[in-house]
């Protein structure tokens, strides 16, 4: 065999150009369709985000939080402990420390400061939950929603430390028994993982506003895109003088309320 | 070599040993029951071919999971061109709703057990 540095050179070039030719092929290559595509009827929204007029809300009321538990197999473990939280009622002083001073009669109505405000995940800016989770089970999607991802959750709980709202909990034991009436269409959750609201992501990407702001007929609830200067959020946010959970720590939520 | 006698019958005892799950498997015939399965829906074709489904579900359920939860993207357009809701629950199950029948037969033949079923709700059971 004829060994020389010539034919070695030779060799060596179409190799290199054959290294050459796999992108090549690649950008050259009809493009295949997509096999995976988003939902075509998927609200979407730069930064969702939600008011609540608590003028409106019904002391006695019950329905976003009954239609909130029965859409997402939310179960119910009857003791305070245990609780699994995604729409839930805290009185004021406990929802809102810090926001105290001495005229603040003239913007808050002193009224509501005995009743029952409606909480849920505030879905941060700058969630605190999102940064300790060690899995990234936990993240904040493009449209301002901080999601769960069960699979992954590993029970940990840095992210239950971190949250300064008391949005999530764990599932100490087993939920299925307690759920009164299981929708079949969403997964329950199970022992070991932390739940949340998620803001209805999955009736967003069937075109639906969360199950809460349906649920009430008073429109104490209301939902909506806070990037869009024509949205309803916007909107109330211009005509009402609206507070936040605990804003002083730098989360940035994004429930606003009205009191 | 010294003690042949024993080191050869040491040897046939511990081949024996560690071969038993195959011959007494064939002995007794129970690893000729091969999985059953049962496929109850009208549907002609699942989302891939059937072989594509038979090895590699639980890839193609890993993405759709994946494209789900991270990524909102909602719909998978399958090899006859329809298009499907990528959901384990609402979409695999509604063809195949006998889970024993169907799930559990290949996976308890192979011993696995995933752990989908945790969350996922197992629809009542139609022969």
């Amino acid at each position: 065999m004829d060994n020389s540095k010539r034919t070695f050179l030779k060799v060596a070039g179409f190799s290199l150009l054959g290294i050459g030719s796999k992108p090549l092929q690649k950008a050259l290559a009809v493009n295949e369709e997509p096999k995976i595509l988003p939902s075509p009827d998927a609200l979407t929204g730069k930064r969702w985000a939600m008011v609540v007029d608590m003028k409106k809300c019904k002391e006695d009321c019950q329905d976003c939080l009954k239609t909130c538990h029965q859409v997402h197999n939310v179960p119910n473990l009857g003791n305070p402990k245990d609780e699994v939280k995604w729409i839930w009622k805290e009185p004021y002083e406990k929802a809102f420390p810090g926001e105290e001073n001495e005229y603040i009669q003239e913007y808050i109505d002193q009224t509501l400061k005995g009743s029952q405000f409606i909480m849920l995940c505030n879905h941060c800016d700058n969630p605190p939950c999102v940064r300790v989770c060690p899995t990234k089970a936990t993240w904040k999607r493009e449209d301002g929603i901080v999601m769960m991802d069960y699979h992954r959750c590993i029970g940990c709980r840095f992210c239950m430390a971190g949250c300064p709202y008391g949005s999530r909990s764990l599932n100490w034991r087993d939920p299925r028994p307690f759920i009164q009436e299981t929708n079949k269409e969403f997964p329950t959750r199970t022992r070991g993982v932390v739940e949340k609201c998620n803001f209805c992501s999955e009736r967003l990407a069937q075109g639906l506003i969360p199950a809460c702001v349906e649920a009430c007929k008073e429109k104490a609830l209301v939902f909506g895109d806070l990037e869009d200067p024509n949205s309803e959020v916007r909107g109330l946010l211009r005509s009402h003088h609206t507070i936040r959970r605990k804003p002083q720590l730098g989360t940035m939520p994004q429930i606003y309320y009205i009191a | 070599m010294y003690d042949t006698g024993k080191i050869i019958t040491g040897l046939i005892i511990f081949l024996c040993l560690i071969t038993f799950p195959l011959w007494y498997n064939a002995i007794t015939g129970k690893a000729a029951t091969k999985p059953e399965l049962k496929i109850i829906t009208k549907e002609k074709q699942c989302v891939e071919a059937t072989p594509f489904m038979r090895d590699s579900h639980m890839k193609l359920l890993i993405q759709w999971r994946d494209q789900v939860v991270r990524e909102n993207m909602r719909l998978y357009k399958g090899s006859d061109g329809k298009t499907y809701t990528m959901s384990l629950t609402n979409t695999c199950l509604n063809c195949h709703s006998n889970k024993e029948q169907f799930c559990d037969q290949c996976h308890n033949y192979v011993g696995v057990s995933p752990n989908c079923w945790n969350c996922h709700i197992i629809p009542e059971e139609k022969s």
